[in-house]
């Protein structure tokens, strides 16, 4: 009995240093020399895996910065500079500081601005509905609605606000990373400058229409016609197809075309209130 | 009786307009004609502004090979050529004619005498097709001619002509029948020249008795016309389920019915066909069914191209006031409008209004795996499993699934006792599966 035991136990611990041994000399023969140094890059990144850098995954993103040994159009939009300054010393370089971004939604075509005409019964996915139809509000430009953005975010970053039916973008957890932007169908969201103080001006329009035309829809789109430029200083603002673009590399946030605009379609964000004229009340509302 | 053999659905037919003749509409004060009437390239307008036309005057040219021409359906100036509104929803451009009195072109016969007489060469008629600008009037508008040209290395054995009306509450086709049907004849002789065949087959319903009898007296007297009555099962007006169940073959996934020596032509069609061919008129004018359950009027309106659908509603008898959605085409397959404010274009074969109580969907509740969709599909899918994976956003497992097949005939919404939205995420996947399918080919 206890010899069977005996025999059992040294066999099998033969066997198993026997293969040990083997798999020992294997490894050392087939060892994968990987740079140690995309272990340390890969443990400063977040981890989320969102692609917002345009890699597949964290990993697919440091091994590419090692790879290159730069950090040239390498930036993760989830760490921001905080982590382009952990990563420069590992890889010997020296971190650009980069603006930080966030999503902004060129639309305000809220269920008051741009009342609904019909009643959309069906699949909740803009990408569907922009493949059947303008939406409610027949503004063929406009935000859906349905959530797509939302779908998209790994971040909770963005809700749809259920009086204005538009999504609200949160500024404290947007990282932009950009996946809003790629599921959007039409085209509505656009990475901003984040701005001094997260303050922002831009176009809440994307409208290409003509004016007389997109007002019929929608009490704030955009008609293109252009007093923001002539107001703007700075050769900031650009028309083309109907639609006033603000560039936010040249904007100094002077906010001259925000009380020019007849159509309030140019938003300004979190700027203290105005003290002289009462201008754009409704974008104030908005903003609250 | 013969039928297609998987899947099929029996909605209840609602021909509330079967028995009411086709009426000619009048004259619009305005045209507007859409510059996308057809599948393939948009044409290109032969006028500007300010120009005179006449009834069947050629104002758009279709250069692309997949393309058809575009004819003034009035007679008048030109006052713009602009975006407007379509059935869409959307802006597309098209061409507004201010109509003045109502004078045709000289070349086009008037007169009502039916020319029997076929003179023309097989390559004069499919020249004379493309001229005409005619295109499929079941609904898909695919321009007649590329169907008729038999790519090389294949050979057609036989026409099929699709008088099977399907689609609930629509009886154009129906009426066509009855009213035209030696005009029809005359027709089906023209395109079974151009293809080089001696045999063609009428499929219809059985629920059109009279349009079976009336056209089997008729085809006695010509050789090579078979009238092959159907039983009633949507969506039997399919092209590839109209096959199966008269030649009983089957066209292969993903290919066309010349495959299988096929090539299927719908009534309306044929009666252009003959216009353009005979009688030497392009094609501006079709019928339109306005209907509905509680539309005062139900008719089969003849209505020139570009006509505002607001004036076949008006003879109708106006919208009735529990309409909450309104139709273009039939409740199976036809897909509701955002605005009345559209015009007659040649794939509109009916305007439907939905009453309130009909027209909202049922809130959906979750999938049973009962697997209804999978036996009533037409194409052997599996309807649930695609709708899923659009959810999941799994496109390579829906390509799979041959979602492309999916002709969105919408018997799998119809069925589901859980009312899921099936078509809606098929539509979907079909989508984004198309744009995969698109890249990847460049």
């Amino acid at each position: 009995m206890n010899t069977t035991i005996l025999y059992a136990v040294i066999t099998l611990s033969s066997i198993g240093i026997l293969s040990a041994i083997i798999l020992f000399f294997i490894a050392q023969k087939f060892k994968v020399i990987e740079d140690p140094r995309i272990d340390a890059v890969a443990e400063v990144l977040p981890g989320a895996n969102c692609g917002g850098c345009g890699f597949a995954g964290c990993r697919n993103f440091a091994e590419n910065i090692v790879k290159n040994e730069s950090l040239e159009n390498m930036f993760c939009p989830v760490g921001g500079n905080d982590v382009s300054k952990l990563i420069a010393p590992i890889i010997g370089q020296v971190a650009e500081e980069k603006e930080p971004m966030i999503a902004v939604i060129r639309c305000n075509g809220s269920f008051a601005n741009a009342p609904a005409k019909t009643q959309y019964d069906g699949v909740k996915s803009c990408f569907f509905i922009h493949n059947l139809y303008p939406g409610d509000n027949s503004c063929p430009y406009s935000c859906l609605g349905a959530g797509d953005c939302v779908v998209s975010c790994k971040f909770d970053a963005i809700y749809i606000d259920e009086k204005t039916g538009l999504p609200v973008v949160d500024e404290e957890k947007c990282v932009a990373c950009g996946a809003c932007v790629k599921a959007c169908p039409r085209k509505v969201i656009e990475l901003r400058k984040k701005g001094k103080k997260s303050r922002r001006i831009f176009v809440s329009c994307v409208n290409k229409e003509k004016g007389a035309v997109s007002r019929k829809n929608c009490n704030v789109s955009c008609i293109g016609c252009g007093k923001c430029v002539k107001e703007c200083k700075f050769e900031a603002i650009t028309i083309e197809n109907n639609l006033a673009y603000i560039d936010f590399e040249k904007c100094t946030l002077c906010r001259k075309c925000v009380a020019v605009c007849p159509q309030a379609s140019i938003l300004e964000l979190n700027f203290p209130e105005r003290k002289t004229k009462e201008t754009s009340t409704e974008v104030v509302e908005e903003q609250k | 009786m013969k039928t297609f053999k998987l899947g099929g659905v029996h909605p209840k037919g609602n021909k509330l307009s079967s028995d009411k003749a086709i009426k000619a509409i009048g004259l619009p004060k305005t045209a507007t004609i859409s510059l996308i009437q057809s599948l393939g390239a948009p044409p290109e307008p032969v006028v500007a502004k300010g120009d005179k036309v006449k009834v069947g005057q050629l104002i758009a040219k279709g250069n692309a090979f997949i393309s058809s021409n575009i004819h003034a359906s009035v007679s008048g100036t030109v006052s713009k050529i602009e975006d407007t509104l379509e059935a869409s929803g959307y802006r597309k451009k098209c061409i507004v004619i201010d109509v003045e009195g109502d004078e045709w072109l000289e070349t086009i016969d008037k007169k009502p005498n039916i020319k029997l007489e076929i003179q023309l060469k097989k390559e004069e008629i499919i020249a004379k097709i493309k001229e005409a600008g005619i295109v499929g009037l079941g609904g898909a508008t695919f321009p007649t001619q590329v169907k008729l040209m038999i790519p090389e290395g294949k050979k057609a054995e036989c026409l099929i002509i699709n008088g099977v009306e399907c689609e609930p509450y629509l009886t154009s086709d129906h009426r066509i029948m009855l009213e035209r049907g030696e005009e029809l004849i005359v027709g089906v002789r023209i395109l079974m020249k151009a293809i080089g065949v001696d045999k063609a087959f009428i499929g219809i319903e059985n629920n059109k008795a009279d349009a079976i009898k009336y056209l089997s007296k008729l085809a006695k007297n010509n050789l090579g016309i078979t009238v092959v009555p159907l039983k009633v099962k949507y969506p039997q007006g399919g092209e590839k389920q109209l096959i199966k169940a008269i030649t009983n073959r089957e066209v292969p996934s993903g290919k066309l019915p010349i495959e299988v020596g096929c090539v299927v032509q719908n009534v309306g069609t044929a009666i252009a066909v003959y216009e353009a061919v005979q009688k030497n008129k392009p094609l501006f004018e079709r019928v339109v069914t306005v209907t509905g359950k509680s539309v005062k009027n139900p008719c089969n309106l003849l209505a020139r191209i570009g006509t505002p659908i607001s004036m076949l509603i008006e003879e109708a008898g106006g919208i009735p006031e529990d309409t909450q959605k309104v139709i273009n085409g039939g409740p199976m397959m036809g897909k509701s409008i955002n605005s009345i404010d559209i015009y007659v274009v040649k794939g509109m074969s009916g305007l439907l209004m939905m009453p309130e109580k009909e027209s909202k969907r049922v809130t959906p509740s979750n999938c049973i795996r009962c697997a209804q969709c999978t036996f009533i599909c037409p194409m052997g899918l599996n309807p649930y499993l695609i709708s899923q994976m659009t959810e999941t956003q799994n496109e390579a497992m829906a390509e799979k699934e041959r979602v492309m097949d999916c002709m969105e005939c919408g018997s799998c919404s119809y069925t589901c006792p859980a009312a899921r939205p099936l078509l809606d995420n098929i539509r979907v996947a079909k989508n984004k599966v198309g744009q995969i399918i698109r890249t990847r080919a460049k």
